[in-house]
């Protein structure tokens, strides 16, 4: 679901076909037949948008019914605490929880606590939306003290978890589904049952994703509602089960875990804040609790060794390890609050790597006119993308809003060398990292990133000698000694190798080959902890490559998977409380009682040596805390989260809402949409009316984007050569035959697409991959179009980035970037001043107005106040 | 030596072409279009590595395809084929309106556009995907009617133009009963695949083979691969796909069987291969037999009237 794994993961979908050749059973759910469809057992098209109210009829199938491996949700999961008498459902509050603040647009999460604790200290949920803080949980729950709350093995409280999630789901019954989703009730039970029935002892089922599921106002929630369906029959930690991310491009992963991210350290850590972490002791102690249980009890270890990394000798006890240069979060710093600042004139400067904004990131106008109001911007790509080129060749040139002659932007091209010419790690999904040699020289000015930050930061640091100035000093101290080849000056490359080692980390003897290995007390320096052990014995553990052939599933000595090279996380949970397997057929990991360790083809994600049997001493912290049965080692609990008391924005349980853009009303809850979910309220990024607004007519269809496999992201990689243009040429929209008769669209004519952002035109392909939807006794046309297109390059065509606004999930502020409504006409759209007459005139007849799409809240007190932006102070945002 | 057949059954092209006893086995490519997921990966492979230059920048409205056809500058082809299924799955009653299976006479309806149209009537649909390549026939017309000896058998069995030798004179682009190769515009002379012939000596396999991410593109030997093929449609059988078909492995067919041959799920001709193809010199026999004939005939004509004379 949410994947269309066939043509955005052809490489990885072979193990799909080799699966379903050994009679594994593929089920494809996705609002349109696709490559992936053609191949899948079963094709189940549903409205895009609606995933939790499907998934919620699953868990609902399962709670109802008691379809659930019980044996493995008892000790496993939170299905026995209970949960403070505070808590209020949204069965109570008709679409909220309890501690909603709809001034904020944010919940007080502290009455979803478990019964007897208190919550956590932290940020508010306010501060923690702005901060995008639930990225940080990427590698282990949110810290939790510790304490044993109240648990009912009977499950029979009416306050624990697993009454509270049956009551929860209860109304996502086959019916609503139908409603909800447009998936017949007998097609929904199908899948229903296929899934339980592939499910327990014998049998395991898996999940995969991709951005289908992640790029939603209510993205985070659609995982955590397959994550409660997965742990519910047992297939977490478990061979052939899980929930796999598929990921937008390479190294995504590697690119959250060494973040490129405005919040987040490596290794998990998140980015101080100004407010409330004025000491590395605060800091620290927002990382983990001092009696919690688990590994992420040792975050000091993780936090003290990345600052011994990045200040060397200059960090010390005394100073704190330099905890003073890290930079302070103030707020929201994300990518779209930083380009609503550039076209406010409060950003000078913009660095893009790897990026192309303009074209490939919601909201293209805003975005380009963020470009165009920067003192200058450095541009690394392999081809002249359209973020390079936007001053001259942006729509806003026909329009007149941007004017070459007088753009103030200067761009600084840098050529950039591609993975082929240069060395270094992906990450995969599976958190594996699998080194690249280099192939070929660079040519012409071509340079690695690498070379270009080595040698920013070395001249950076010629430049600062000698200053006193007390701001100059984080970058002064950093420790800037990586080993080259090639020559003095700039001729210098860096050595990934030796990157890589700092990444691994050094302690008091040299490389270090585990995290469990890292100190709080200066003496280990450790770029990623979670990296720890990419190094292990000095080799380069991610360049091994044995064959397959020589060496047996789960094939631990090809690459290296992080944490500490294990294949499945927590697979202590794929045997049960006394460390047997479950079944011979799912056998993985055992308890070897005569060697008294745990035993299995894979490395046990669990203390190697603590027998089923082991209950902690009274008082014991971190991971000595933690039971013989716990298997979630990096929860607080070290439990399963069905339910999540702490660390979620937007609740501690799934619940459908419908898209920030959409034209159904909610058929659950009087709550229409995500109550938490970010929207800023600017001229330049409009919303179109949704219900219980007016006029959402005026934008009746719905329109979702994805990939082709031909082309890749916004296209800077394949529109840019013949041989992959010429697969896919030109832009188009694809229309079911229905659609086509109602809006007098012609088969390879030409159609224009309008939202209250702008119109882009596309040509007209009629296809029975697309079907309207009965939904909610109306009929839905869904219409789709491809995500690669854009101004410069081979072959090009108007960017679908074009259409869409930014509203953004609270967890992670990921844009809703999938789905929007829309209007769709015959011909081509006009241009120039023309195109902009005539999105006005959508916009005046659908009265749209800042404040449109901005009422978050349609219940409760609050219900439909809008969440008007106050303008920023520039003094104020550079004091 | 054997005769030099012009048809039927051939169980060795490469010696009967003269190549010593000791030629290697003959190589194939067997195409399973069943697990075949469209993602052209063999098409561009094959560009990259022989070179051959893009085929215009054209949307072609069939549905993901946009370069159409086999031809000088797309060697290995994927076809997409949209088709609606005839058996309605279980679900809710239909309701009344337009279906697939009817047959519009443009009559006005009382019903809304796309009412009668939603879940309630789907039907299961098919997307049929299929790479396509040449088929190195056991008797292939190009190489027959070729007179300069560009296109010639290799000890692989394999049929290739040797580029230095064409003259562009184009009696192979009418020779081939499947319509691969062709002339290039601006260029003149005849192009097509090669199975990867330079690879081939180096003992690795063609670039679209090392390409396909799903194995739906398959070489080797070609008997081993006639075996997998066989064993791969009786298991398809046996799950239920009983449309499971082979193309090209007969022997016995128009042009003795295919180098490359085919896993289809649909009659030939839904994916655009001819369904009975042969190769045009099948009838050289007969026509020498026929020239024969009237040579004789003529002879004796000739015979009977200056004959006669005498």
């Amino acid at each position: 679901m949410g994947s269309n794994m066939a043509e955005a993961h052809p490489v990885g979908f072979q193990w799909v076909m080799e699966a379903k050749l050994r009679g594994a059973r593929v089920i494809h759910v996705d609002p349109r037949f696709t490559r992936t469809s053609a191949l899948a057992d079963t094709h189940v098209p549903l409205r895009a948008g609606s995933d939790i109210a499907f998934l919620g009829g699953v868990a609902n199938y399962i709670l109802s019914n008691e379809r659930d491996f019980r044996e493995y949700v008892l000790p496993y999961t939170n299905a026995s605490t209970i949960v403070s008498e505070e808590f209020l459902d949204t069965e109570d509050l008709d679409g909220l929880f309890s501690g909603y603040d709809p001034d904020k647009g944010s919940y007080d999460p502290a009455s979803w606590h478990y019964e007897g604790m208190e919550p956590q200290e932290q940020g508010s949920g306010a501060e923690e939306k702005e901060q995008a803080a639930g990225l940080s949980h990427e590698s282990g729950g949110p810290a939790m003290e510790h304490g044993d709350p109240p648990t009912d093995p009977t499950l029979q409280h009416p306050r624990c978890v697993w009454q509270i999630l049956k009551r929860h789901f209860a109304r996502y019954t086959p019916e609503a589904v139908e409603q909800i989703c447009g998936v017949p009730r007998e097609q929904f039970l199908e899948v229903a049952e296929a899934w339980v029935a592939n499910s327990g002892r014998e049998r395991t089922a898996a999940v995969v994703y991709a951005v289908g599921w992640t790029q939603h106002s209510v993205g985070v929630q659609y995982i955590r509602t397959a994550a409660i369906i997965q742990l519910l029959l047992g297939n977490m930690g478990r061979p052939g089960g899980g929930i796999m991310a598929m990921r937008g491009h390479a190294s995504i992963q590697g690119s959250t875990d060494v973040p490129t991210l405005f919040n987040l350290l490596p290794g998990y850590l998140s980015m101080p804040s100004a407010s409330s972490h004025h000491s590395l002791d605060d800091w620290i102690a927002s990382l983990r609790g001092d009696n919690q249980k688990g590994f992420w009890r040792n975050a000091d270890a993780y936090a003290v060794s990345l600052l011994k990394e990045y200040f060397g000798d200059a960090a010390t006890a005394q100073n704190n390890y330099c905890y003073d240069h890290l930079p302070r979060l103030t707020g929201d710093h994300g990518t779209y609050r930083t380009t609503m600042d550039m076209v406010d004139g409060l950003v000078s400067g913009y660095f893009l790597l790897g990026q192309n904004p303009a074209i490939g990131s919601a909201n293209g106008r805003l975005q380009r006119l963020g470009l165009a109001n920067l003192d200058w911007l450095v541009v690394r790509d392999l081809v002249m993308i359209e973020s390079a080129e936007f001053w001259r060749s942006a729509p806003e040139v026909e329009t007149g809003e941007i004017v070459p002659e007088r753009c103030r932007t200067e761009v600084f091209f840098f050529p950039a060398a591609s993975h082929v010419e240069k060395e270094g790690t992906f990450t995969q999904t599976q958190r594996m990292l699998q080194w690249r040699e280099k192939a070929v020289e660079p040519q012409g000015d071509q340079r690695s990133e690498l070379w270009f930050f080595y040698h920013l930061g070395r001249m950076l640091k010629e430049r600062l000698a000698g200053s006193t100035d007390p701001r100059d000093r984080a970058v002064l101290d950093l420790n800037w000694d990586y080993e080259t080849t090639g020559g003095p000056g700039l001729a210098a490359e860096p050595s990934a190798e030796s990157v890589l080692k700092a990444i691994n980390g050094y302690g008091p003897d040299g490389l270090l080959s585990a995290y469990t290995e890292l100190k709080a007390d200066g003496s280990t320096a450790c770029g990623c902890w979670i990296y720890t052990g990419v190094y292990a014995g000095g080799v380069n553990q991610a360049a091994r490559r044995k064959p397959m052939t020589e060496q047996v599933s789960p094939y631990l000595e090809w690459g290296w998977v992080w944490p500490a090279n294990r294949r499945v996380l927590y697979n202590r949970a794929s045997a049960d409380p006394d460390g047997k397997p479950w079944s011979e057929r799912k056998r993985y990991l055992w308890w070897d009682a005569e060697q008294g360790k745990w035993d299995g083809p894979d490395v046990p994600d669990f203390e190697a040596t603590k027998a089923p049997s082991y209950r902690p001493p009274e008082g014991a912290v971190g991971p000595a805390a933690l039971r013989g049965d716990d298997p979630f080692i990096m929860q607080a609990d070290g439990k399963g989260w069905l339910f999540v008391p702490n660390g979620l924005q937007d609740g501690p349980l799934p619940t459908h809402y419908e898209l920030h853009e959409s034209p159904l009303r909610n058929g659950l809850y009087e709550q229409q949409g995500n109550p938490t979910r970010k929207v800023y309220a600017r001229a330049d990024n409009p919303s179109n009316p949704s219900p219980p607004e007016e006029h959402s007519e005026v934008f009746p269809y719905v329109a979702f984007v994805s990939r082709l496999t031909e082309h890749h992201t916004a296209g800077g990689m394949s529109r840019t050569l013949p041989y992959l243009a010429e697969l896919q040429p030109e832009m188009f929209v694809e229309v079911s035959p229905q659609l086509a008769t109602e809006r007098g669209l012609e088969h390879l004519g030409w159609a224009t697409i309008v939202t209250s952002r702008s119109a882009i035109e596309a040509r007209v392909m009629v296809t029975e991959r697309l079907r309207p939807l009965r939904v909610q006794d109306r009929t839905v046309h869904q219409v789709w179009m491809p995500i690669h297109y854009g101004y410069a390059g081979v072959v090009t065509g108007d960017s679908i980035n074009d259409l869409f606004g930014v509203a953004l999930d609270p967890n992670v502020l990921i844009q809703e970037s999938k789905v929007l409504t829309c209007d769709v006409r015959a011909g081509r759209r006009p241009h120039g001043e023309d195109l902009l007459r005539l999105v006005e005139d959508y916009r005046r007849r659908a009265g749209v107005t800042v404040a449109t799409g901005t009422a978050v809240a349609t219940t409760g007190p609050g219900a439909g106040r809008p969440h008007l932006e106050s303008a920023r102070d520039p003094e104020a945002f550079h004091g | 030596m054997a005769e030099h057949r012009l048809f039927g059954p051939e169980a060795d092209p490469a010696g009967d072409a003269g190549y010593a006893a000791d030629h290697p086995a003959r190589k194939g490519f067997f195409t399973d279009t069943s697990i075949c997921i469209g993602c052209k990966a063999c098409e561009v492979a094959c560009k990259q590595w022989n070179d051959v230059p893009d085929d215009g920048f054209d949307l072609l409205g069939l549905s993901y395809d946009n370069t159409g056809a086999l031809g000088a500058s797309t060697w290995r082809h994927v076809a997409f084929i949209e088709q609606p299924a005839t058996s309605a799955p279980a679900g809710p009653t239909p309701v009344a309106g337009p279906s697939p299976s009817t047959v519009d006479l443009g009559m006005p309806s009382f019903a809304k556009p796309g009412d009668g149209s939603g879940v309630e009537d789907r039907e299961e649909f098919r997307w049929l995907m299929s790479s396509d390549v040449c088929k190195h026939c056991t008797h292939a017309g190009c190489l027959d009617v070729c007179p300069t000896g560009a296109l010639f058998r290799t000890e692989f069995g394999t049929v290739v133009v040797q580029q230095d030798i064409c003259n562009g004179c184009g009696y192979c682009v009418s020779g081939c009963p499947y319509g691969v190769i062709q002339r290039r515009e601006g260029d003149g002379r005849a192009w097509k695949c090669t199975m990867c012939y330079d690879r081939q000596k180096d003992g690795l396999q063609p670039a679209c083979a090392t390409a396909c991410p799903t194995q739906s593109i398959q070489y080797g030997d070609l008997d081993e691969l006639r075996e997998r093929a066989a064993a791969r449609v009786t298991a398809l059988h046996e799950q239920g796909v009983t449309e499971a078909r082979l193309y090209g492995a007969d022997p016995d067919d128009g042009v003795g069987g295919n180098g490359a041959f085919f896993l289809l799920l649909d009659e030939p001709e839904v994916y655009g291969f001819p369904p009975d193809p042969v190769v045009p010199t099948r009838d050289l026999p007969r026509m020498y037999k026929f020239a024969a004939a009237a040579a004789l005939a003529l002879a004796s004509a000739a015979v009977a009237v200056f004959g006669g004379a005498g």
